[in-house]
């Protein structure tokens, strides 16, 4: 029982860090109709930004730097690239940032080397966070819900409830009407997609110390929440909800379980079972759990 | 295109790059030359073949390598139970195993990722990239793990003297599958289906509308290009004599993706010149540099950003110039722009390579270049490189916008001609 208790815990917490990924690549692809490749790239850097500020200043300053430049690079990124190649069409976009997730790898491979860093948990979060039946429950996964629930209810109150949210909730339908309207569209694009890699940024400041800080962690991470994206349907913020919640889940319990099918355990198995379910779910329901939008 | 029983340019073209391929191994007879020259046979089946996705289908994939990497696994399992005298069977038609087992799972992969088009095919495809890669490691059983799977070429009895033990016997097998792959790609490209692949990429509504099923369209299309990968995948295990997970990983898939669309994705030699271009980044200048792969993405994105049709498209766009004997104005800005270009290279490069210096544990901070060296913990080099860089960017500038002034009044000039 307390097994399922902390495992549940550990999937909500990681599912809520895959959120916070998608969300960001799910909000650029239905304003922008780009599908931004380096997204996990840019988780990526965040945690290379976090390490370095964290051991020249300390990690609190981190979580604030760390997003913030992030952004700085994926506002660049959309300025003086992106919407460069906007006038050749969704393929160039997409290889664009596909070419921009290689270039990253590899500088952070150049500036940081092959190996992993040393990027750690601080001090005063390190340790358990309450004991259920026994086992303990570390603070840092707490500290990783709580970041990533308070930036998703400020997103959605910034989306709900403020007049940028809401000329960006318009650009998202109805792009012609509002520059009609008066308002400065590419920029609101240029706004939406350094706030979408300052997501992943921060994503990148939590998750980097809570798993590994190395060269190979844009490329573990980004499949999956490009399953999230297909399995939730595409540029559908619900569908994204909840298959990473189910993803993250699912890959906690099927590294902690110990059951055997056939000489392969279901440990063994856990990086198969998101592309599994994506298959099995794009048979019987081409669309993805919530989606609409077809091509 | 008018039909001709006897096509004589037809035949011209194609004797003639026949003749390219016997001859080319007697102008560069090097052990490296020859080594080069197979990996670019074999990658450009496999680039071809991934055109016949992107280019021709419009089906952008992240996942190609998983077609040509379960053929080779098949055939390295094939040459080595051939090895073990299970069953007779000529190494020369061992592409075929790789081919049919390429299609195989082109039909078991194709039948899911084909149900969608566009940014979800692209994300389909990657997904199941991985899903493979990951199996791969689950069983080593059958794919042996991280190591791979490792076989010798040299079994069976010689046939004629063939035993393909020396690499330009394996050169000379790979130049006649990749000359053959070539025919055949060029005319199902003249088939009734490799038209309607180009209409589904273009206009998939319209395709339907006309009574296509799209889906069924980008299928066999997928399947008969996971043949040519699987091709080229059985030729790389002749080649390499080893099959491990790096051959249906994603940067496989990635490597070939880059190489198609540097050489230009819009025309069929594209695909030929980029593996070419690919190879030379991939064999000659690795051994330079470890930075390589950065500068091969730097190559790709300019592509991306500033020549989309690439390399191929570039060099067309001459010909109507050339043809009206107006080449001769553009060549000063173009030297110019090359030469800008070039600056600005030796400034970035210069800046790679002593960051690269810098980071990497125990190598030497001096760098030696151009008979001078430069040590990487001193600031004068930095500043010195910065001021190069910026010298060429600013140069390069100049020179773009003198070749644009001369293009647009030459090309204004041809179109005003123009009945």
């Amino acid at each position: 029982m307390e097994f399922f208790l902390v495992q549940t815990l550990n999937g909500i917490s990681y599912g809520l860090l895959l959120f916070m990924l998608s969300s960001g690549l799910t909000l650029v692809f239905s304003l922008m109709g780009v599908l931004n490749f380096a997204h996990a790239s840019f988780y990526m850097l965040g945690a290379y930004f976090a390490y370095q500020v964290s051991v020249k200043i300390g990690f609190w300053p981190a979580l604030v730097i760390a997003p913030l430049l992030v952004g700085a690079v994926g506002m660049l990124v959309e300025r003086f690239g992106l919407r460069k190649v906007h006038k050749y069409g969704h393929v160039a976009e997409l290889l664009f940032t596909f070419g921009l997730a290689y270039l990253i790898e590899e500088a952070v491979h150049l500036v940081w080397g092959r190996l992993a860093v040393e990027y750690r948990v601080p001090p005063e979060l390190d340790g358990p966070l309450f004991q259920i039946m026994g086992s303990q429950y570390p603070i840092y996964r707490g500290f990783m819900m709580l970041v990533s629930v308070a930036m998703l209810v400020s997103i959605w109150l910034a989306l709900t409830r403020t007049r940028v949210g809401l000329v960006i909730q318009a650009g998202l339908t109805h792009p012609q009407t509002v520059e009609a309207l008066g308002h400065n569209v590419p920029r609101v694009f240029m706004l939406v997609f350094g706030g979408g890699a300052a997501l992943a940024g921060l994503a990148g400041v939590i998750g980097g110390n809570a798993f590994v800080t190395d060269p190979g962690m844009a490329a573990a991470v980004g499949p999956i929440i490009f399953v999230i994206v297909v399995v939730g349907g595409m540029g559908s913020l619900a569908g994204a909800f909840i298959a990473s919640l189910l993803i993250g889940c699912m890959q906690t319990f099927a590294v902690s379980l110990d059951w055997s099918l056939g000489g392969i355990s279901v440990a063994q198995a856990a990086p198969v079972l998101p592309y599994l379910l994506m298959v099995l779910l794009l048979i019987f329901r081409p669309t993805g759990l919530m989606g609409t939008r077809e091509g | 295109m008018r039909y001709e029983p006897l096509n004589l340019g037809r035949w011209i073209v194609w004797g003639a790059m026949a003749l390219v391929f016997i001859v080319v191994p007697l102008a560069f007879s090097g052990g490296f030359a020859l080594t080069m020259l197979i990996q670019m046979g074999t990658l450009i089946i496999f680039a071809l073949s991934y055109n016949m996705l992107l280019g021709q289908g419009g089906m952008l994939s992240f996942g190609h390598a998983v077609y040509s990497g379960l053929g080779a696994y098949l055939a390295v399992h094939t040459l080595n139970l051939i090895g073990k005298g299970a069953f007779p069977f000529p190494v020369t038609l061992l592409p075929l195993i790789g081919g049919f087992a390429g299609l195989l799972f082109g039909v078991l992969f194709g039948y899911v990722t084909t149900r969608r088009a566009g940014t979800t095919f692209a994300l389909i495809s990657l997904g199941i990239g991985e899903m493979v890669f990951a199996c791969v490691l689950m069983f080593p059983g059958f794919f042996g793990g991280e190591a791979g799977v490792s076989t010798n070429r040299v079994v069976g009895q010689p046939f004629l003297g063939i035993t393909y033990g020396p690499a330009i016997q394996v050169y000379y097998l790979v130049a006649t599958w990749c000359f053959l792959s070539i025919v055949a790609m060029f005319a199902l490209t003249q088939t009734p289906l490799g038209r309607m692949a180009n209409a589904v990429r273009d206009n998939p509504e319209r395709a339907e509308f006309v009574g296509y099923d799209t889906q069924k369209v980008r299928f066999l299309q997928l399947v008969l290009a996971s043949f040519f990968a699987g091709v080229s995948g059985a030729l790389s295990c002749i080649n390499f004599e080893i099959v491990s997970s790096e051959n249906v990983s994603a940067l496989r898939s990635a490597g070939v993706l880059m190489a198609t669309y540097i050489g230009g994705v819009p025309f069929f030699l594209g695909p030929i010149l980029g593996a070419i271009v690919f190879i030379f980044f991939a064999v000659a200048l690795s051994g330079f540099t470890k930075a390589w792969l950065l500068y091969l993405g730097l190559f790709f994105v300019t592509v991306v950003l500033y020549a989309p049709g690439g390399i191929v498209s570039i060099l067309l766009m001459q010909i109507p110039v050339l043809r009206a004997g107006r080449l001769r104005e553009l060549l000063w800005p173009y030297a110019l722009a090359a030469g800008a270009a070039l600056i600005a290279m030796v400034g970035l490069i210069g800046i790679v390579e002593m960051v690269y210096r810098l980071s990497e544990q125990g190598a030497s901070t001096v760098l030696n270049v151009f008979g001078m060296s430069f040590d990487a913990r001193t600031t004068a080099p930095w500043i010195g490189f910065a001021l190069i860089l910026a010298a060429g960017i600013v140069a390069l500038r100049f020179a773009s916008r003198l070749v644009g002034a001369r293009w647009g009044a030459i090309q204004q000039d041809l179109l005003a001609r123009q009945p």
